[in-house]
């Protein structure tokens, strides 16, 4: 038992460290962000920038097949480059839904001269691609989405709406799942297709989140026209195909926790006062310090646990779920008790108070989206009882009814 | 990256789950619990001959010379199967507080009985929670007065390991001026005695630094005792969930209903979080790291948790029939509650998880 790299992954992490350092900016401070006051398409293009080199390297897509354009390396090369450049001011939450989702579905259902088309010019960050999945009546329950799709010849017809769209804002391409079947139960009559999103008929309008920032998009279509060609997979088969995209996401290994939020109570509790004395004296705030490490560690060493699966050439398996459940809800414990350490102080925005108490606002204000984002707590805990557990699935209502019928409720 | 056990580690662990599902059935523990025996003394001699119970301890002293992280693994078992026999009395702490405190000859003299079976020892170090208020122990260098209050398998055992302020003793419970009592306890299957002694010849351990060497063991009993926790928290689990699966109401397997799912996915989800805390503990124990003292204090409040949770909501989870004598639903509530305690509360050990983590950040 050990936390060290195999001989092969140590050299395939100095040339990582090599290649970064020649070519990346580090971070200088931890909170530090890409294109930190860039304006907006100054931003994009920065970051479209890095993504064509990181891709002429071979590091946009590690896992992928040397002849799509990747480097043909394992699940295990890819994490270890995503560790090294951690450390590096690099773009976030531009590019991952492509080379995550869209590229992969592209590659697995279109035809060749379409991932010819697709493949490089995604890779190399030229080309932005969405997930068009949710809608505002299909949610966790994504079988349900009600966006048509009628055929029209040699082309199919778009008319709905689709909404918690990352990247839609700056992206190019998106791929769609719709209705092509009313009269079949709600899974069977779907299609997946590939969307151009500067087509006429195509309206993004940004969600104004509760945080304040706008991650994500409502897109809507009317008669937005699609060629046949475009669409991937069979006709009805786009249950399939999505849960091919899904599949994805089981390599990645999990939620996400910044691994030294203890630290930061640590040095709040020095600073702030509790029955006038430093708080960081009181057994109370003492406990709440060692609760936070145990979450946040915890999350870590099963992500190392997953990784060591990883290393072994194995594919984690649904357990991994438990990362994003207790670091989403983590994040919502420790930014609050953050705030509750500074009392009333603690009310005021971080423009008065400083510090780092930006990054934990933003913590506490995003944590209610981490906890539903990619599977909310309540649908991870049936994955987890259901996949891990074995226990019996939920009962249904809407299966082998016509989508039709349930749609009129 | 390797944060596992090896694939001869599983083989081992394996081969005493093996055993201990032929022997440490729900009947022998309960020949414990109902007073029928002291301990499981085929459980016992098993756990020895096959050289798991002496895995870390090195072959010169008559052990298996495995290592640490295969005595883990040996304590997930027993924790799993309940096993009702004095390991983690006569090895995670009197073999281990004699293998760190004494002399060669010290060792050499006490180590091979105690890893061949013929001897089993206990130890107690001075616990910083107190209800009643003993007389203290008292060493003259020679002699041993007082009173030992809680001396787990102190009815069995032949020698103590006992902490006298900075001093380590060992003292022969069949030598003279002992007083034994056993004394009845909330799970009889771990047994508890308090012990007075009156002038026992006792003799004192190499060390000069009895309580560094004390919180040593206590470090290493509290990762093996994760083990112990993980195992019984995750059968439980089974337990409960087999019968989910079996038990019908309002006409579906009470398993289907998401109250209970979630309930289930919970508890998973807390003894995974302690399972990979304890594993990072047996990395520390086994590679001698100085992160031991954090990493023994997280496993510990994790795996204590973990099993309390487990073992409250396994009876929940059953039912009426979950809190009836024949069901092996208490045995696991038991079980929990006294490796909650035995070495110190989660209070005392969080604490201690935050003092490290203060320590760390100056």
């Amino acid at each position: 038992m050990d936390f060290n790299d195999s001989p092969d992954e140590a050299a395939f992490r100095a040339e990582v460290r090599n290649w970064l350092s020649a070519n990346g900016q580090r971070r200088t401070r931890p909170d530090e962000a890409f294109g930190e006051g860039l304006d907006e398409a100054a931003k994009l293009a920065l970051a479209k920038a890095w993504q064509a080199k990181k891709a002429a390297a071979g590091y946009a897509a590690i896992t992928w097949p040397r002849e799509a354009g990747g480097m043909g390396g394992t699940a295990m090369q890819q994490v270890i480059y995503q560790q090294e450049e951690a450390a590096y001011l690099v773009p976030q939450m531009i590019f991952e839904v492509s080379i995550g989702m869209g590229l992969p579905t592209v590659m697995r259902w279109a035809a060749p001269e379409l991932k010819a088309r697709f493949l490089r010019p995604g890779l190399a960050g030229e080309e932005i691609w969405c997930q068009l999945f949710s809608e505002p009546g299909a949610g966790s329950d994504t079988g349900a989405v009600r966006t048509r799709a009628m055929r029209d010849g040699d082309e199919w017809v778009i008319n709905g709406q689709k909404v918690w769209t990352s990247s839609a804002h700056f992206g190019d391409f998106g791929i769609l799942l719709a209705r092509t079947d009313r009269d079949k139960p709600k899974q069977d009559g779907l299609t997946m297709f590939i969307v151009d999103l500067k087509a006429p008929g195509v309206e993004i309008r940004p969600i104004h989140q509760m945080s304040g920032d706008s991650e994500f998009n409502e897109v809507f279509f009317t008669d937005v026209r699609i060629p046949d060609q475009y669409r991937l997979g069979p006709e009805g088969g786009g249950w399939k195909v999505m849960l091919s995209t899904l599949m994805q996401e089981r390599l990645s290994v999990g939620g996400n926790l910044p691994t030294d939020l203890h630290r930061q109570l640590i040095e709040l509790a020095r600073i702030c006062v509790w029955d006038e004395r430093p708080a960081i004296e009181d057994a109370r705030v003492r406990a709440r310090i060692a609760d936070a490490y145990l979450d946040q560690q915890g999350v870590s060493l099963i992500i190392s646990r997953g990784l060591t699966a990883l290393s072994k050439g194995k594919t984690p398996g649904p357990e991994m779920s438990i990362t994003k459940l207790v670091a989403a809800k983590a994040m919502q414990e420790i930014s609050s008790f953050a705030m509750e350490l500074a009392g009333p102080e603690g009310l005021l925005a971080s423009e008065v108070l400083g510090g780092n108490w930006r990054y934990l606002q933003r913590l506490w204000l995003g944590s209610p989206g981490a906890r539903i984002a990619g599977g909310t707590d309540e649908v991870l805990r049936n994955v987890i009882a259901e996949r891990v557990l074995g226990l019996p699935g939920e009962i249904r209502t809407d299966r082998n009814v016509p989508f039709r019928e349930l749609d009129r409720t | 990256m390797n944060f596992d056990f090896s694939d001869d580690q599983r083989l081992l662990q394996e081969a005493v789950r093996t055993m201990l599902a032929e022997n440490s059935t729900s009947q022998a523990v309960r020949e414990v619990l109902e007073g029928r025996a002291t301990h499981s003394t085929k459980v016992w001699q098993n756990l020895i001959h096959m050289g798991a119970a002496a895995a870390a301890i090195p072959e010169v002293y008559g052990g298996a010379g495995l290592g640490y992280l295969e005595l883990c693994l040996v304590a997930e078992e027993a924790g799993r199967h309940l096993a009702a026999v004095p390991l983690s009395s006569s090895i995670y702490r009197a073999a281990e507080a004699l293998l760190r405190a004494g002399s060669e000859a010290q060792k050499r003299r006490w180590l091979p009985g105690i890893t061949q079976g013929e001897v089993i020892a206990t130890a107690a170090f001075t616990s910083t929670e107190r209800y009643r208020a003993p007389s203290p122990l008292n060493f003259d260098g020679q002699r041993l007065h007082g009173t030992s209050p809680i001396l787990a398998d102190g009815a069995i055992a032949q020698i103590a390991v006992l902490q006298v302020g900075n001093d380590l003793v060992v003292v022969d419970l069949n030598g003279q001026g002992v007083r034994r009592t056993a004394l009845p306890t909330i799970d009889p299957t771990r047994p508890l005695a308090q012990i007075e002694f009156s002038g026992t010849p006792a003799e004192r351990l190499e060390t000069a630094e009895g309580a560094a060497v004390a919180a040593r063991v206590l470090d290493a009993a509290a990762v093996l005792l994760a083990f112990e926790q993980v195992g019984g928290a995750a059968r439980i689990l089974e337990l409960a969930r087999d019968y989910s699966l079996e038990r019908k109401a309002f006409g579906r397997q009470i398993g289907s209903f998401q109250a209970l799912k979630h309930k289930m996915a919970d508890i998973f989800t807390r003894i995974e979080l302690a399972r990979v805390h304890a594993y990072y503990g047996a990395w520390a124990l086994s590679s001698d790291a100085p992160e031991l003292p954090r990493a023994a204090a997280a496993a510990r409040v994790a795996a204590t948790r973990a099993f309390l949770l487990a073992a409250e909501e396994g009876i929940e989870l059953h039912g009426g029939i979950g809190f009836t004598w024949e069901m092996d639903c208490h045995l696991y509530y038991r079980r929990a509650r006294h490796l909650a305690q035995l070495i110190g509360s989660e209070h005392a050990w969080r604490a201690r998880l935050a003092d490290e983590l203060i320590k760390e950040a100056a």
